[in-house]
């Protein structure tokens, strides 16, 4: 580009202003990076959710848990490949600052359903000879200290022993990855069986039913079999995939979407001020230089691109480092979201809104520089 | 007998705003090839008026002006800026390069005009650097040059593309006398011997007498003649 | 004193030129006004959850939970264990001597927002016969109260405005009931507002599920905590944890205010040092705008102070009507706004106002100035610092 010395010449006239707001710009961009990455990645991570599982929950509430006979029933609907369970224990260890939120669950059947959990098959074996047995995720267990062998007695406030006390003991019989699901997933199982005996109340429900099924195409259809099951008994059925159960939550916990874009707006229309008026000054300044150009021949077409892909420059690499410096923060982020990239689209927005704010807070000043006139320019008038 | 610049009963007037003020009251002046006019006269007498036409900076309101058999003063303003860079070399009182540029680069703005390419436009930007002796001083900032230097450069940039016409308004306005002396000699070398024309409008008469020819203008009419023959 | 009329003198000349750099001010302030404005907004959000959950939690009024439990929804209690928290010293007895105290049990009934129809969890709180001693802030606004032994719920006013089926005659289901709203009921805006509440043995009755969440009692005096609590530690048949229920409301709310004020201030502070770089540019293009006539003063005789001090004058008063603008925005989009989560230190669906107080406002203030100190201060010093021959031959 034959150009560059002139539009380089125009950027840097006034060094400290050009860095200044070059350096805004970034930090815009890499607020907008962060934020709207995390919440398009939200929007990513839940639609991405595998469509071939199903949750099953009580429909009045899923705290009213469904009775454990449902699995074998379930298990017999056309299309279900596999069945597990959840049924929340929340313990704590040795003190209720330390939640430790524990599952009972059939181990085997929740592997074969959860297949990004990597677990050496003779944990699994080892879990279904130990009544007392736990599986727990290696961040958990390295939180901890906790070591195969290891006894662990975890206390709960909601589930009496049949001993009448507080305390549970668990051995810990192996350890599972579940880094490629993300921090939210439950790390620490304990058998049903051994709830099921040992517990003095609460003793055959489960909180949840974790269905797979063969076909995704049919997760509506096979969703509505199971709660027709059900229907009009006294534990109605809810089924629904995971990514609309995961929205649910999301959705509850708040207008995440708008929080993000209003902060994302605030932030970009108070930048638009600062580089509009950059440009603005910057174009004021060399009313001369541009009458000169124009003297030498530069047409008023010319003049008013020059100033355009100034702006352009200008935004575009600032706009672009403020963007990777974000993209860079992301592998930062997987203890808490799994595996999660900033979405090509975030780049593709922040690449559309580098464009617009160049050419909104460039078009004034290249206007202006287009109707220069030459003799009044270079009179000082 | 064809000059190469004729003005034919050019008027100009300007709206200042309700007030329209009358600058040119019809004006009539020939320029040969190879001439080195001087253009003079009052504050306000409108000689950087004419200047400005000649140049294609502006048009006029009334009359016609024919550089080179071409009436410039029909061209749109597209046209004009096209043809300003074809044929004209500018040279102002106050220097104007871009402080943020380079000797050469300075110089070598005309030429991204056209459509030479990059080792072409060098080899000439060497050569129109030489012609002013700056030549060991292209790397250099306008701000790392003297007033003097400054102006030859913006004399290499007027000359770079090879125009037509030069045309200088007040080029030696901010200079001291040795240094006006210095630009003035060059000026003149390159009037004679690569046979430029020159339009130079000017205040101070020893620098009109390196010109061939004086035109002296008042209150927008041409007053005296003076023909001076140099030896 | 002299050097106070000199900067009086420059900070006046200063401000009365500020007209001509209308545009580079207008930077400063229009990038502040957005850093508190984002700022002041996002805290709203904590502060108003802070006021609604504390708002429940009395001087003279105290819970007990199963020991060990995080929260009153993890907590289960026996009957035996309920019986003796009731009759122990220290708790106000009414005009019959009966314990003005609530044993309070809890569940989460799916409700459908009005609106989008999203579907909440909503607590359903059981509680004993004496409440409305217990919680003198309870008034039934419409309807009346619900009959023992019947399945009728009273709902709180924030549940009315922003569930479906809210209103006298509706029902609603849980396990094992079907439940008709006979009263809607206010507690000064306190996160009990969102809620719906029955009789606890009823609750209990509908699903077959045993056992209490909580004891809520009234004190004889705040000073009766004490006593009160040794009294339960003591008894060797009892495991429980008991707080003063303000303290309790406060730890449920720690941990969401915590993440809520890191994206404030995370985000508030990367929006600050933009802001502070959209300062310099103002402040040092205010500042080379004006050097031929900086360097005029310090050549007539004004001292550097002078001059860095009307430079951080300008900044600051800029600074502050950002911040005073971006605040206003914040309380003019904001205050009062309703939200709901599910995520507000409670198990169910919480709904709160954002909440712009006084204190917020002058938290955004004073980052604004700082901010603009911090923007002003290295133009200051360069205005102070010009060699005087070079500026007075600026160009």
């Amino acid at each position: 580009m034959k150009y560059l010395p002139l539009i380089w010449a125009g950027l840097w006239r006034k060094k400290a202003r050009t860095i200044f707001t070059m350096l805004s710009i970034v930090v815009a961009f890499l607020l907008f990076g962060l934020l709207q990455g995390i919440n398009q990645g939200f929007n990513t991570v839940v639609q991405n959710l595998d469509v071939d599982r199903l949750y099953v929950t009580a429909k009045t509430n899923l705290t009213d848990g469904l009775p454990i006979a449902y699995a074998s029933r379930i298990k017999a609907v056309p299309g279900v490949r596999q069945v597990s369970y959840w049924t929340y224990f929340a313990g704590y260890y040795q003190d209720s600052r330390n939640p430790i939120p524990a599952f009972a669950t059939d181990p085997v059947a929740l592997f074969d359903i959860y297949k990004d959990l990597k677990i050496k098959p003779e944990y699994l074996q080892a879990m279904q000879r130990t009544r007392t047995g736990v599986l727990i995720n290696e961040q958990l267990a390295a939180k901890y200290r906790w070591k195969l062998g290891d006894r662990i007695p975890l206390g709960t406030s909601i589930w009496t022993n049949k001993d009448g006390s507080n305390t549970w003991n668990f051995d810990v019989v192996g350890t599972f990855d579940s880094s490629d699901l993300g921090g939210g997933f439950p790390g620490f199982y304990l058998n049903q069986s051994y709830f099921d005996e040992a517990a003095a109340f609460g003793r055959g429900t489960v909180h949840y039913y974790i269905v797979a099924i063969d076909d995704p195409a049919q997760a509506t259809a096979v969703s509505q079999r199971i709660d027709a099951l059900f229907v009009n008994s006294a534990n109605e059925t809810r089924t629904q995939t995971e990514s609309a159960l995961a929205q649910m939550q999301l959705k509850q916990i708040g207008d995440i979407n708008f929080i993000v874009n209003a902060i994302v707006g605030a932030v970009l229309f108070t930048l638009l001020f600062l580089t509009a008026n950059t440009m603005m000054q910057s174009v004021r300044e060399r009313t001369g230089e541009l009458a000169v150009l124009k003297t030498l021949g530069f047409s008023d077409g010319k003049v008013l691109s020059l100033v355009l892909i100034e702006s352009l420059a200008l935004c575009a690499f600032a706009a672009a480092t403020g963007i990777a410096l974000a993209a860079t923060a992301f592998p930062l982020l997987k203890p808490i979201f799994g595996n999660f990239q900033m979405p090509g689209i975030v780049v593709a927005m922040g690449a559309g809104l580098a464009l617009l704010l160049a050419f909104i807070s460039g078009f004034a000043p290249a206007w202006r520089a287009r109707q220069l006139n030459i003799v009044d320019a270079l009179a000082g008038r | 007998m064809s000059a190469l610049v004729t003005l034919r009963n050019v008027t100009k007037s300007y709206t200042r705003g309700k007030q329209k003020v009358e600058v040119l009251h019809g004006v009539d002046l020939q320029i040969e090839s190879g001439e080195f006019l001087a253009l003079m006269g009052p504050s306000g007498s409108g000689k950087t008026t004419t200047l400005n036409l000649i140049a294609g900076l502006d048009q006029p309101t009334g009359g016609e002006v024919e550089v080179s058999g071409n009436r410039i003063d029909r061209l749109a303003r597209g046209a004009l800026a096209d043809w300003r860079a074809r044929n004209i070399g500018f040279i102002f009182q106050f220097y104007n390069l871009l402080p943020v540029l380079t000797a050469e680069a300075n110089v070598e703005v005309p030429l991204l005009l056209t459509n030479l390419s990059r080792s072409e436009r060098r080899r000439r930007v060497q050569i129109a650097l030489q012609l002013v002796g700056l030549a060991d001083r292209a790397k250099h900032k306008p701000n790392e040059l003297s007033g003097g230097q400054q102006q030859r450069v913006a004399i290499a940039r007027a000359i770079v593309a090879d125009p037509t016409l030069l045309v200088c308004d007040e080029p030696t306005g901010d200079l001291d006398r040795q240094n006006a002396e210095e630009i003035m000699n060059l000026l003149k070398a390159l009037n004679r011997t690569q046979g430029k024309t020159i339009v130079m409008v000017t205040h101070d008469p020893r620098a009109a007498e390196y010109a061939s020819r004086e035109l002296h203008l008042d209150k927008g009419k041409l007053a005296k003649e003076e023909v001076r023959h140099v030896a | 004193m002299k050097t106070f009329r000199q900067i009086g003198a420059v900070t006046l000349m200063n401000l009365r030129s500020l007209p001509q750099r209308l545009g580079t001010s207008a930077v400063i302030v229009i990038g502040i006004a957005g850093v508190v404005a984002v700022l002041v907004s996002v805290l709203a959000m904590s502060t108003g959850m802070l006021k609604t959950l504390t708002q429940a939690g009395a001087e003279d009024r105290v819970i007990v939970l199963r020991n060990g439990s995080a929260s009153e929804m993890g907590s289960n209690l026996g009957r035996d264990a309920v019986r003796l928290i009731v009759d122990a010293p220290g708790i106000k007895r009414d005009a019959e001597g009966r314990s003005l105290a609530s044993v309070e049990t809890l569940r989460l009934v799916n409700l459908f927002k009005q609106g989008d129809g999203t579907e909440v969890m909503v607590t359903l709180r059981g509680v004993g016969p004496q409440v409305l001693g217990v919680r003198p802030e309870m008034k039934i606004i419409e309807g009346r109260m619900f009959r023992p032994a019947v399945n009728e719920i009273i709902v709180g006013k924030a549940a009315k405005a922003q569930f479906r089926n809210m209103n006298l005659g509706d029902q609603i289901t849980t396990r094992g009931a079907t439940w008709t709203v006979v009263g809607v009921f206010s507690s000064d805006g306190s996160s009990h507002e969102s809620e719906l509440i029955a009789d606890a043995e009823t609750v209990n009755g509908a699903d077959q599920r045993g056992g209490f969440a909580s004891v809520i009692a009234r004190l004889e005096s705040p000073q009766a905590f004490q006593k009160f609590k040794d009294a339960l530690s003591s008894n060797p048949a009892l495991a429980v944890d008991v707080s003063r229920e303000r303290e309790y409301y406060e730890r449920q709310s720690e941990t969401i205010s915590k993440v809520i004020s890191v994206v404030a201030y995370v985000v508030g502070g990367i929006m600050a040092i933009g802001a502070i770089f959209g300062a310099l540019n103002t402040m040092y293009s205010a500042v080379s705008e004006r050097l031929r006539e900086i360097a005029t003063l310090r050549a007539l005789g004004f001292g550097a102070t002078a001059m860095v001090i009307s430079v951080l004058v300008e900044a600051l008063l800029l600074a502050f009507i950002g911040g005073a603008i971006g605040a206003a925005l914040a309380w003019l989009f904001f205050n009062g706004h309703v939200v709901g989560t599910t995520a507000g230190g409670v198990s169910g669906h919480l709904i709160f106002e954002l909440t712009v107080s006084a204190q917020l406002i002058t938290t955004g203030i004073v980052w604004a100035c700082v901010i603009g100190l911090i923007g002003g201060l290295f133009p200051a010093v360069r205005a102070a610092r010009l060699p005087v021959v070079e500026a007075l031959r600026a160009v």
